[in-house]
Formats: C-alpha cells, structure tokens, sequence
C-alpha cells in the first residue's frame, strides 16, 4: 500500500506544440494523502500537464521528480505499477468482460510468461466488489454505461494498488449521482493515503472533496495551495472570468454559486 | 462452440482438411492407398505425388494461412481496427512487386528462388518504408501503409504495362492470382525461417495487444512501449507475410476473416485471438486449396480468386454490421 512519503515534483515543465506555448514554466509539489484537484478553463493545459506528470509526455523544459528520481530515469514498468493514469473518457476498445478489463491495470505486475497469478487474480474480485460491479463482471465493457464505465475503469486504474492516480476529468459526463460518487471515491483513497491528482470542471466537487486545488491559466500556475485559500471569488473573476460567490471552500458544505 | 471446445472442433477440421488435401487431386489417393505408399518400396507412383507434391502443398497451405490469420489478429489488435489486415500496410504489395520483379527479368526462370528471395526483400522494404513514413500514430500508419501499397501497386502495373512479351504479362497475372500448385520443399524451406522469425515477432505483442484495448494512452501508462509493439508487428507481418506471399502470391481475406471467426469464443482479448486465429486462418485457407482442386473448371481456378470471392460476401457482412454497431 502507498506510504505517506509518496512526493511528485513539477519543476520549470515547458511544454511547447507547433509554435505555441502549452505550458509555461509550471512548478508544483503533490504528496501522498492529498487529494488535489487540478482546475481551470479548456485549453488551459490540464491534460497536458497530466500527460507530463505521468510521465506520458516528455517536457521541452524542466522536469517531474518522483520520490527525489526523475520520471525519465525510472524504468517505465517499475513506473506503470507505482502510478496509475486515466485519460478523459476513457473507453474499451473491444468488447472484453468487465472482469479482463479490470484485470488489464495488472498488465505490470504480470510475470513474464503464462496468465494471471492467483494473488493478482484475488486483486481483481476485491476491486471488482469494491467498485460495485459484481452485477456487471462478466458484462462486454463496450456495453457499460457512463457511470458504470467510469466506476470500471477506475477499478481497472486502481486494481494494482498504484500510489499515485492521475485522472484527467474523472466526472465528465457523469450526472450527479455518479459524480458524487466518483468524487467520495477519490477522496476516500487520499485518505488512505495515496497521492490523488484529478483535473475537475465541477468547482462545487472540488470546493468540497478536493484538500488542494492548483489552477492553471493560459499553461501558467496562478495558484496552488489548500482549497480553502486556493479558491476564491477573485481568483475564479480572474481565471474563469465569472463572477462567483465562494462560501465555506474545503469543506463539506462548500458551495460555488455563479453570479 | 465453447472455449473448451474450439481446440477441439479445430483438431477435427485440421485432420480432416489435411487428408482430403493429400488424397485431392488430378490422381485421388485414398487414405489407404496413402498409407500403403507410406510403408511400400519406393519409389512407388503414389508415394511420388504424395512426397513432391501433396505434402509440401498441404504444408504450405497450413503455414501461408497460419500466417495471414496470426498476422490478421496482430494488426487488427494493434490498430485497434477490424478491418486491417496484412494487406493494409504495404507488405503484401511490396512482396508481389519484389516477386513479379523476378518474373520480369526472367530471373525467376533461371533461378527457382528468385522470386520467393525478391518478394521478402520487397516485403521488408515496403514495411520498413510505412514504419518510416507513418510513425507516430495510428491513423498516420494506416495512411503511410495505403500510400505504400498504392506506390506498389503501381509498380506491378508498370512491370505489366512493360512486359517484354505477352507471355510474361501473362505469367506475371497469374503469379499474382496466389496459387499453392507446383510448389516444392525448396521455396517451403526457404520461407520457413522468415515464416519462424515473423511469428516470434507477432507472438511478443500479445500483452501490449491487451493492454491496447484500453486506447494508446493507457496502454503507455501501463508500462507498454508503443512504438517497439508497432515496430514488432510490422516486421513480424513484413517476415512472415512477405515470405508467405513471395512463395504462394496475393491470397486475400483469410487475414480478414480468421480473427472474426475465433473472436466471439476466447472474450474478445486480442492475445487470446492469436492462437485460434492461426489455427482457423491455416484451416481456411487449407479447405479453400482443397476446393480450388475439387471445383470443376477448363482452367485451375486460383487460390487467391476463390478466398477473394469466398470473403467478400463476409466481408459485406462485417461492414453492415459495424454499420448496425456504430454510434
């Protein structure tokens, strides 16, 4: 299991694409146990700066420090079992049973030849049950709902114990139930003491689940700190350029009303 | 049909598929006749048209459709598109061109091995030629293969357009209709290797066929090496696709059809395909031999015009369906 020690570090990423900047010089410290939600409008860089800290993409500048090693030195199946990362919507490409899709986030822990071990395979029936999916086990995944889809592939991202989880817009899509859910499970694992980053466009979620919140704007970091002084009414005027009422941010009362 | 019985229906089909292919023929030979020829002096008639003709074909047969089935399941696991086949990334062009180059200059008449050495030359350099042009993704590697098979194919035009003489146009078409007849153990032990080599290629992807079930982004996250996978699978196919089309020439279809047949029974999990893929692409194609023999016509019908004809109607199917599937 993930141990509180568990430090990502961001330092200088650059990231540039076809002559414009992505990502200008963003420095960031994400430790095990929080739960940091990673905001801002479309086309801020969210997703780039995941791809970065997941070591997907490499940077034109800077570089991201795990545990003190750069993610470029770290061998990239030592790296898939310590991190584990979802993309905006992700989905199955064929028809597989719910059970293999989830048994896929096990791909690293895998020995080099033959099937699944029994103590992988027991990881498997305990996210199976603990992302409530018994019901859809044996169901092609390519038929799942949104919500289930959501809740599967978050099993999946989570079956092989990782300590860090970077979901990119884990909610989209989601209605207010699956999203409530989705959020709670998220929060719940910080709290068991994995490192947790989640880019989110629902702020109210984020006001009450998230204990950081690092705002990007135009690929720059303009705040980055605990949600309570991470979010406030001038800093969504200035980054969103909405007009906000911000009360109680950090906790579970927290509400975000446009103006 | 079940997971626990396709190994064995597939069993039944290959022994059945393999003493019909040895006892078909302008001579039938019944199985007692085959096994008499076996244990008789030799050299004896039977064993003769048994030996130099029906068990390198029969074996070919196995092996070429072997290949395309396994290569099939590889490629349409890796671009996540069920519709690639071998035929999608330049390979088998490029090895119909390196072949019909032999032809062409008559160095296929002077030197039996020409062509099958041409046409993996050509296979190897077409791939590596989609490799080059389309990394980094794939929908540019399926373009890159399409502009590959497209500079191929003109190619094989202007060797026809060019021909010397009438004779070696037509010599060229009909090397190009794919055919197992008159082929010996000298071109099945020259492909054998490269046959061998491909399919260890193709083998090793398996797990990142899995993994890529969950799009290219996970599959990275997970530990895969996206582009060695790519690299892997396209020699793979350039090896054993190559050598397979250098010695029997363009056989359609079987690469198509094979992973679709065994899909439904091994989950949908792209290294579950392989295997039974191979299996069913070397049954089909050992039936379809069979039945080139078997079909009465003036002219021998060709191998690679009866899978051609055989799959097309399939292959209507599958575009209706994915019609009635998509979103």
């Amino acid at each position: 299991m993930s141990t509180p020690q568990t430090r990502l570090e961001a330092h200088g990423i650059v990231v540039r694409r076809g002559g414009r900047t992505i990502l200008d010089g963003v420095s960031l410290v994400l430790e095990g146990g929080q739960f940091t939600g990673l905001i801002g409008p479309n086309g801020s860089g969210k997703s780039t700066l995941m791809a970065v800290l997941a070591g997907l993409l490499v940077p034109d500048a800077g570089e991201v420090v795990l545990d003190g090693v750069p993610l470029a030195r770290i061998d990239r199946r030592t790296l898939a079992r310590r991190r584990a990362y979802l993309p905006q919507s992700p989905r199955a490409e064929w028809p597989l049973p719910v059970e293999r899709m989830v048994a896929l986030g096990l791909t690293p822990h895998l020995p080099a030849f033959g099937g699944l071990p029994a103590a992988l395979a027991a990881r498997v029936d305990a996210a199976i049950a603990q992302f409530d999916l018994g019901a859809h086990r044996y169901q092609p995944a390519t038929t799942l709902s949104g919500g289930e889809l959501a809740r599967a592939m978050l099993a999946r991202a989570l079956v092989g114990e990782p300590e860090l989880l970077l979901a990119d817009e884990p909610l989209a899509g989601l209605d207010p139930r699956h999203a409530l859910d989705g959020i709670g499970r998220l929060s719940a694992l910080a709290g068991r003491g994995t490192l947790v980053l989640a880019s989110l466009h629902e702020l109210t979620l984020a006001a009450r689940h998230a204990t950081r919140l690092a705002v990007l704007r135009e690929g720059r970091l303009v705040a980055c700190g605990p949600t309570a002084e991470a979010l406030t009414a001038g800093m969504l005027h200035e980054v969103f350029e909405v007009n906000a009422c911000v009360t109680g941010a950090g906790t579970r009362t927290a509400s975000v009303d446009f103006t | 049909m079940s997971a626990r019985l396709w190994p064995l229906i597939a069993a039944a089909l290959l022994v059945l598929g393999v003493l019909l292919s040895l006892g078909t023929g302008a001579v039938w030979l019944d199985p007692a006749l085959l096994a008499g020829s076996v244990v008789s002096p030799k050299p004896s008639l039977p064993w003769l048209i048994l030996w130099e003709l029906r068990l390198p074909r029969t074996l070919l047969a196995l092996l070429v459709g072997a290949t395309l089935g396994l290569s099939g399941a590889a490629l349409q696991g890796l671009l996540r598109n069920p519709l690639a086949e071998p035929g999608l990334l330049g390979v088998s062009a490029g090895a119909a061109l390196g072949a019909v180059v032999a032809i062409y200059f008559g160095l296929a008449a002077s030197f039996a091995l020409a062509a099958p050495l041409l046409g993996i030359t050509g296979a190897l350099a077409a791939a590596a030629l989609t490799l080059t042009v389309g990394r980094g993704g794939t929908l540019t590697m399926i373009l890159a293969g399409a502009a590959v098979s497209g500079l191929m194919a003109a190619g094989l035009s202007l060797a026809l357009n060019l021909a010397p003489s009438p004779w070696a146009a037509y010599e060229i078409t009909t090397w190009l209709l794919g055919s197992l007849t008159d082929r010996g153990w000298d071109q099945l032990l020259l492909a054998l290797p490269f046959l061998l080599a491909g399919w260890v290629c193709l083998a090793t992807t398996a797990r990142a066929l899995d993994a890529l079930t969950l799009g290219e982004a996970q599959a990275e996250s997970l530990g895969i090496d996206i582009s060695r996978t790519r690299l892997l699978a396209l020699a793979g196919t350039a090896l054993s696709v190559g050598a397979a089309t250098a010695v029997s020439g363009a056989i359609g279809f079987i690469g198509l059809l094979a992973p679709h047949l065994v899909r439904p029974f091994v989950g949908h999990q792209p290294s579950r395909v392989l295997l039974p893929s191979a299996i069913f692409g070397a049954i089909l194609l050992l039936y379809a031999d069979v039945a080139t023999r078997l079909i009465p016509t003036t002219q021998e019908l060709k191998l690679g015009v009866l899978t051609s004809l055989a799959g097309t109607p399939f292959f209507f199917w599958l575009v209706t369906r994915l019609r009635r599937t998509a979103p």
